[in-house]
């Protein structure tokens, strides 16, 4: 089998007493020969040769491809520091050719990055800055989403109707599968977990009472928020940043129309709107499906089951799981278009933008069903 | 004080985008009824100096006046009302995605005029035949090719009769018949509606057949270099760059 390694190509140094150095190269210097670096050659040159330019000599060269051009460039570098002049006569027109194509525009001293250097007390100095900064942009965010709002119950609010239909449908009817389904499991996990428990004891018919005030007043409105988060907010996030890169939010600002009104109000209203409505099903499908297991596994009939969920559950308990519904749909509204608006301008912005949304909903639900449970435990709701 | 002769007034404008300077120094004019073009090589920073003529982009320093009003100073509902006198045709079209053309190019007609909605279609289906896609309003712009999205955001761009049309690259992507045709438009709508015209472009072809004036941003000054009609630029500017682009030649051109 032939060989395609360091035999191929050929390096030869003559130093002359006129301070040039010949480099001579004969057979095929392709990339994947595994051609010299540059820098070893380089190291060749020692100060007592007193080598003040570089010349070549290819009659012999074969073939080549990028892997020379790299070579000469690299070599080339390093003269340059040394302020060694390089000759490129010796080498084919076409190598010439390249190189000065890939030398006509300088490098841009400005673009370069700097390499990331930084002490941690200015690591953690430039976060804090970071955190405050966003901090400050989802403040200004939830204000103007406020007075948007406020706008909006004043009928000075400029939105199209069918967006807002639209987005209802979206948000409401399109939900129902996915809320069905979690609803339900999440009742029979609920009713499982208590009934093991509970027939330790023989009582097992207050898993109805478990269920019904699991799903009302916590499960059913948490479990809601985090799907919506999910489906919902993250097709905001990437609805409004595809906008943004496509440039369709700078047309609606320079035609004077405020994204706020016309894109995020609308969004915002559809979820406060259908949160509590995909609430009350969920609730509902909850209590359902622990009916299931109780009649199930535990011989409780259903009659008896939703005689025992009517007297556990208050009209409290309902109005618990509505209040925190409304606002984890403004949490979720919010989060997406946050994010959405925020979007830079590429694609990969537009996926990072919908997992953020996705994030900052949930752990916004969470923290907030954390501070309601303190309030309504304390007002004793 | 600005002299009202001129539509747009550029003065000391300086763009950045945090640290990094994109242009500085930039003094120029456009007169009413004027074709200006902003050339200049990929990267030199055209669009950025849109962005901030049509507010997108707040200048690090430096004022831009429309007429006398400084668009920096003046109040936002005044703003609103001097924004709603631009049209603007961005370099991708930026068509609303949701929408059909005719919706597209009858939201601003909804939102800003009076018409009623027999009214709108009558000028939607005008706007659009003046681009060459007439009977396409119930398309969404995903239907339709790039240029076809390009000149349906033209359409949008004239729905409210602007008396500043902006362009952003808008022969960019398109064929030579098709981007020959955009050219003639350009022109009729300055001859027929007086309407002033500041385009972005590096296309030759846009830059020679429709420039009245235009100014030239160099990316390693960082600043505008040249100032002039295009064509007289090309005949006397005695900057190696400015010939170098102007006649798209290889070597740099020895001064004149």
């Amino acid at each position: 089998m032939m060989d395609l390694g360091s035999h191929s190509w050929d390096l030869e140094l003559n130093f002359s007493t006129t301070g040039t150095l010949l480099i001579q190269i004969s057979g095929s210097w392709k990339l994947q020969n595994h051609l010299p670096s540059s820098i070893k050659v380089f190291n060749q040159i020692k100060p007592e040769n007193f080598i003040q330019r570089i010349a070549f000599d290819s009659k012999k060269l074969a073939n080549w491809d990028t892997g020379l051009l790299t070579f000469i460039s690299s070599l080339n570098g390093q003269c340059l520091n040394q302020g060694i002049v390089m000759d490129l006569q010796g080498l084919p027109a076409g190598v010439r050719r390249l190189l000065k194509l890939a030398s006509a525009v300088p490098e841009s001293k400005e673009a370069s990055k700097t390499p990331q250097t930084a002490s941690f007390f200015t690591r953690v100095g430039l976060a804090l800055i970071q955190f405050l900064r966003a901090s400050k942009e989802t403040l200004e965010f939830i204000g103007e989403a406020f007075l948007t709002f406020l706008k909006f119950f004043t009928g000075k609010a400029r939105y199209r109707m069918s967006d807002l239909i639209l987005t209802i449908q979206e948000c409401g009817a399109q939900a129902l599968p996915i809320v069905s389904l979690i609803s339900l499991l999440v009742g029979l996990i609920l009713a499982f977990v208590g009934a093991v428990q509970l027939k330790q004891f023989g009582a097992q018919i207050y898993v109805a009472n478990l269920v019904g005030l699991g799903m009302v007043r916590e499960m059913g409105t948490m479990m809601t928020a985090v799907i919506m988060a999910g489906r919902t907010g993250a097709a905001f996030a990437a609805q409004l940043g595809t906008m943004q890169v496509n440039q369709e939010i700078d047309a609606l600002k320079t035609l004077g129309i405020s994204p706020m009104e016309f894109l995020v109000l609308p969004r915002m209203i559809a979820l406060m709107l259908m949160m509590p409505l995909l609430c009350l099903y969920s609730d509902l499908l909850g209590i359902l499906g622990g009916a299931l297991v109780s009649w199930g596994m535990l011989d409780i009939s259903l009659i008896q089951y939703f005689n025992q969920t009517q007297g556990a559950i208050g009209i409290n308990d309902f109005l618990v799981g509505l209040i925190k519904s409304v606002i984890f749909g403004v949490i979720v509204a919010i989060s997406g278009c946050l994010r959405g608006m925020q979007c830079g301008n590429s694609s990969s912005a537009v996926g990072n933008s919908a997992t953020s949304a996705v994030v900052t909903a949930i752990v916004l639900v969470i923290v907030w069903d954390a501070i309601f449970a303190i309030i309504f435990n304390i007002v004793d709701f | 004080m600005v002299a009202s002769e001129f539509h747009i007034t550029v003065s000391d404008l300086k763009l950045a985008y945090g640290e990094f300077v994109i242009q500085r120094d930039l003094n120029f004019e456009v007169k009413h009824g004027e074709i200006f073009i902003i050339m200049g090589g990929s990267g030199c920073g055209k669009s950025t100096l849109l962005r901030a003529m049509i507010g997108l982009l707040k200048p690090v320093q430096g004022e831009i006046f429309y007429d006398n009003l400084n668009f920096e100073l003046i109040e936002p509902t005044e703003r609103d009302q001097l924004m709603r006198r631009f049209g603007v045709l961005y370099q991708s079209g930026a068509l609303w995605s949701s929408m059909t053309l005719g919706e597209n190019v009858a939201l601003p007609l909804g939102e800003f005029t009076d018409l009623n909605a027999n009214q709108i279609r009558e000028v939607v289906s005008l706007k659009l035949s003046l681009v060459g896609l007439k009977g396409f309003e119930d398309f969404y712009p995903s239907e339709l090719s790039g240029g076809m999205q390009k000149r349906a955001g033209l359409a949008r761009a004239m729905a409210l009769d602007p008396e500043i049309l902006f362009f952003d690259e808008p022969t960019g992507g398109l064929d030579p018949v098709s981007a020959h045709r955009l050219d003639d438009l350009i022109l009729e709508l300055r001859e027929s509606l007086g309407t002033t015209v500041v385009v972005v472009t590096h296309e030759l072809a846009t830059i020679f057949a429709v420039g009245d004036n235009s100014i030239f941003l160099d990316s390693d000054t960082k600043t505008m270099i040249a100032e002039g009609n295009p064509k007289t630029l090309l005949a006397e500017s005695n900057n190696a760059k400015v010939q170098k682009f102007l006649t798209r030649s290889e070597s740099t051109v020895e001064a004149k």
